[in-house]
């Protein structure tokens, strides 16, 4: 081989290679960047899952820092999260509203009445209409609103205790100082 | 007449499964133009899968969604920015050209600019050099043969 160096080119373009798939592998591909994050929530006008003659509608719910949490009773990753929104619920700290996604009725009061309901109010969204206002992919989501009715953070995927702890509530308080 | 059956079979079963799937506009051109959005649409549950193609609850509703905007006047352009407000780029198939898709856009002309050049520089060299003339030289040749368990200087029996 004349040139010994040009040897190492392929190992290099071979590492950086490596170096970018391995980042890839870390990511989480249902993870989206929500372009709702900084804007106004999204407006609806849904019957209340327990009292269908009642309304709920996040202009509603303005005046205060508050958590929206998209759940079914056919969601099985929600089951994994309902204990930690009930125990967060227990804490009195955050007010949790829920937004029950293309559900049936009696399906989403039984299963809350089976499992415990941490919400406040459930919206009930039937045909999934203002869950495509909300961007909602894929169930359960989270999502953050402060007072001004801003939604300030969004998580896909199941709550675990370490993102209510690290992210929600630090977030959620330091909105209610400021807000 | 068998060959005449299975292809009437065939297409009902089509048929059906076209009713199942996906409710279709009784305008035919409403309906094209929601299959033409809806293969730059991608599919938020099945990621590398277009609206069109994907028959995920979602996709379906948010085809439903785009018909419906359609159907009410809405302009193409119109129903891809109410999307990507709600689901971001992502929803887009062919990425729009900004900073932050830059790379993706020109990552690979780049790579095949290097390679060319590589090559160029390569062949450049190659014919530079002085050619082989496929011979090798004595002690060589005498190595090569102690490796393959011929004895040096000895002619072939």
């Amino acid at each position: 081989m004349k040139n010994r160096r040009s040897l190492w080119i392929p190992l290099a373009a071979f590492a950086v290679l490596a170096a970018f798939l391995g980042v890839g592998l870390t990511l989480n591909p249902r993870e989206l960047p929500s372009p709702l994050v900084g804007k106004a929530a999204p407006a609806f006008s849904l019957p209340q899952l327990h009292a269908a003659g009642e309304v709920i509608a996040p202009e509603g719910l303005r005046g205060q820092v508050y958590l929206l949490n998209v759940w079914a009773s056919w969601c099985s990753s929600c089951r994994a999260e309902h204990e930690h929104l009930m125990a967060l619920a227990g804490t009195r700290e955050l007010p949790i509203y829920g937004l029950d996604y293309k559900d049936e009725r009696d399906a989403g009061i039984a299963w809350l009445h089976r499992n415990g309901n941490p919400y406040i109010a459930s919206a009930f969204d039937a045909e999934g209409r203002a869950g495509i206002d909300w961007g909602v992919y894929g169930v359960p989501e989270t999502f953050l609103v402060d007072a001004q009715g801003v939604v300030r953070y969004k998580h896909v995927g199941p709550l675990t205790p370490a993102v209510i702890e690290g992210r929600i509530l630090p977030l959620a308080r330091e909105l209610a100082r400021h807000g | 007449m068998a060959r005449f059956v299975a292809m009437l079979l065939l297409a009902f079963a089509s048929l059906a499964q076209a009713g199942e799937a996906r409710p279709v506009a009784a305008d035919p051109v409403l309906e094209a133009r929601v299959s033409k959005l809806a293969q730059e649409l991608r599919c938020l549950v099945c990621q590398n899968q277009t609206l069109e193609d994907s028959h995920a609850p979602l996709a379906i509703d948010l085809k439903n969604q785009v018909r419906d905007m359609l159907a009410s006047g809405r302009s193409e352009s119109e129903v891809v920015d109410y999307l990507v407000a709600r689901y971001g780029d992502f929803v887009l198939y062919r990425p729009p050209l900004k900073a932050t898709t830059l790379i993706l856009w020109i990552g690979p002309l780049l790579l095949l600019a290097i390679s060319l050049l590589a090559l160029l520089h390569h062949i450049r060299r190659g014919t530079a050099a002085p050619a082989d003339d496929g011979r090798i030289d004595a002690e060589a040749a005498r190595r090569a043969d102690a490796l393959l368990g011929l004895h040096p200087g000895k002619d072939s029996p």
